[in-house]
């Protein structure tokens, strides 16, 4: 399949060394419940390399203050650590201006941030907030209590069925609908489409609606170029793409951001403050009040670098191939039940069992060291809607060998019989 | 079944790791009779467990003024252990039943320590229901 929006590859090496690269994550070799680990739940978060461990810990060690305020060279350190973050985010979403770069706690937050201040601002009663059924907790309860508070109405592009695609007619009407605002993951997180978002955001744009791209599980398993793909708004989380917890990033289109009322108040995002009245700093600041995560914007860094290194393309070229091959492997299982497209898969696959709960599976597979997720996903309405209580499901990243996969395959034919 | 809790432990203790252990848990729970479908409600659903849980408690058949739990999930293991509750707390007065010590005797099989924390929360929400139930059984009778 063709990944939307993507970048010319740069030109790198042959195909990289994966085996290699499992010894940059010393977690990899854990043993558990007596076996060696089997990491299946790369959508929740991913595993760290040494590399960004380092920077961490060189940072603390050689780096540490307070950004943005101090006059000695400890500050002026950190504040430059802290910048380049910022400016090699930038390159990595292939932003215009490092001013579109707002760090935040992750996702979740991003998309708070843009409920909460461009949302606000804009819609009135009568406005409509389209999403899609496939989204994320995250990217539907922000929208639901802005709805709530604005008076505005919230409505969904239907997905069309266990593959999880989404009916995209729907968008040929926003502006009829009221559509102010569409806000839409770019994989999901439990089926693995991926949405046509360059596609999506044209026809936002062409009935003038801000639209808001979902990217935690798309950025560092895709290219991602914030131009080709038109949005306004785009966020992802630092974790899921090995760097660390407590981190994220919300692009915002520096147009979009000018005007837009702060997030939070607090030191940083001000450039005057009287007892009655404050002036806001310039976007980014404005939206970046209080300390920020200084140590995790290194982190980032690094993770964004390691990521770069081996080529974005690469590595979802490599995952897709490992979903391929699980789902191939999977569909051989009596009374299974696979979720997400048949062609262009990203790189999970959920399933079930007719004759066993996904919560049972996920128990007895984690006895023999594999790691995998049993639930709702953070996907609720959508469970409802397939008629599913939970699905299990098995999400890689680079480090991730076929290898592993045939482990698993051959643990889950030994579990399975147990529920005959 | 026809086994005490004490045998039940030290069923438990014989087999070797915890993948056998669930295995017992796993057939344990096939062969709990379960609920029909008509009384799986929400009135009946234990909230704070992964899976789908109902509970109901009725009078003993055997026993004069003591009751028996009858529940259902969709989830084998969990089912496997609403087994094991059912040992410690089935034929047994609402008095006995409020007094028992359900924690004890789930610590003697280790599955304190072994369960993830949302399973316990989800064992320890099931125990709250037969307590919450004993309770009300009380209140009526007197």
């Amino acid at each position: 399949m063709t990944a939307t929006a993507t970048s010319p590859a740069p030109s790198k090496p042959a195909t990289p060394d994966w085996a290699a690269l499992r010894a940059d994550f010393p977690i990899l070799n854990e043993v558990v419940n007596g076996n060696p680990l089997i990491y299946f739940d790369n959508g929740a978060t991913s595993q760290k390399p040494k590399q960004v461990l380092a920077a961490i810990q060189n940072y603390y060690e050689h780096e540490n203050a307070n950004v943005h305020r101090g006059i000695h060279e400890l500050s002026n350190r950190a504040t430059e650590a802290y910048e380049n973050a910022r400016q090699r985010t930038a390159q990595f979403l292939n932003a215009r201006d490092k001013s579109e770069i707002i760090f935040t706690r992750g996702t979740t937050e991003g998309i708070n941030l843009v409920a909460a201040t461009w949302a606000l601002d804009h819609l009135k009663p009568g406005a409509t907030i389209l999403i899609s059924e496939l989204e994320h907790h995250s990217n539907l309860v922000p929208w639901q209590m802005v709805a709530k508070r604005t008076g505005a109405k919230l409505a969904y592009i239907p997905v069309t069925g266990d593959e999880g695609t989404l009916d995209l007619n729907r968008l040929d009407r926003m502006a009829a609908d009221g559509v102010k605002i569409l806000s839409i993951t770019h994989i999901s997180n439990s089926m693995g489409v991926v949405n046509p978002v360059a596609e999506i955001c044209s026809k936002a744009r062409a009935q003038g609606v801000v639209t808001v791209i979902d990217a935690a599980q798309s950025a560092g398993h895709l290219p991602i170029d914030v131009q080709a793909i038109g949005c306004d708004f785009l966020a992802f989380s630092s974790h899921k793409i090995c760097g660390p917890t407590g981190m994220g990033v919300l692009y915002g289109r520096k147009e979009v951001l000018k005007d837009l009322s702060p997030y939070q108040g607090g030191g940083e995002m001000i450039s005057k403050v009287e007892y009655f009245n404050t002036v806001y700093n310039v976007p980014p600041h404005r939206f970046e009040a209080g300390t920020p995560h200084i140590a995790g914007a290194v982190g980032l860094h690094a993770a964004l670098d390691y990521l770069d290194a081996i080529g974005r393309d690469r590595i979802f070229a490599h995952d897709q191939e490992l979903a391929e091959y699980a789902a191939a492997k999977l569909s051989e299982f009596k009374g299974i039940r696979i979720f997400g497209p048949k062609q262009g898969r990203a790189g999970l696959v959920s399933f079930v069992f007719s004759n066993a709960h996904a919560l049972d599976i996920a128990t007895m597979v984690d006895q023999k060291g594999v790691a995998l997720r049993a639930g709702h996903h953070c996907n609720q309405p959508l469970m409802a809607k397939l008629g599913v209580p939970a699905t299990l499901r098995a999400s890689f990243y680079f480090y991730n060998t076929k290898a592993e996969v045939d482990r698993f395959i051959e643990i889950l034919h030994k579990v399975q019989k147990l529920f005959l | 079944m026809s086994i005490t809790i004490e045998e039940l432990v030290e069923n438990f203790e014989l087999l070797g790791d915890w993948e056998e252990r669930y295995g017992y848990l796993i057939e344990l729970g096939k062969k709990l009779p379960g609920l029909p479908e008509a009384e799986k409600t929400e009135a009946n659903r234990v909230h704070g467990c992964q899976a789908m849980v109902w509970m109901k408690m009725m009078p003993s058949t055997t026993k004069p003024g003591a009751f028996i739990i009858l529940a259902d999930s969709d989830a084998f293991i969990v089912r496997g252990l609403i087994a094991v509750l059912q040992l410690i707390f089935n034929d047994r007065t609402p008095e006995e039943i409020l007094k028992a010590d359900a924690k004890a005797h789930l610590l003697k099989l280790g599955l304190d320590r072994h369960l993830s924390p949302t399973r316990k929360n989800g064992l320890f929400a099931m125990v709250e229901r037969i307590k919450v139930l004993a309770q009300e059984k009380l209140v009526a009778a007197n």
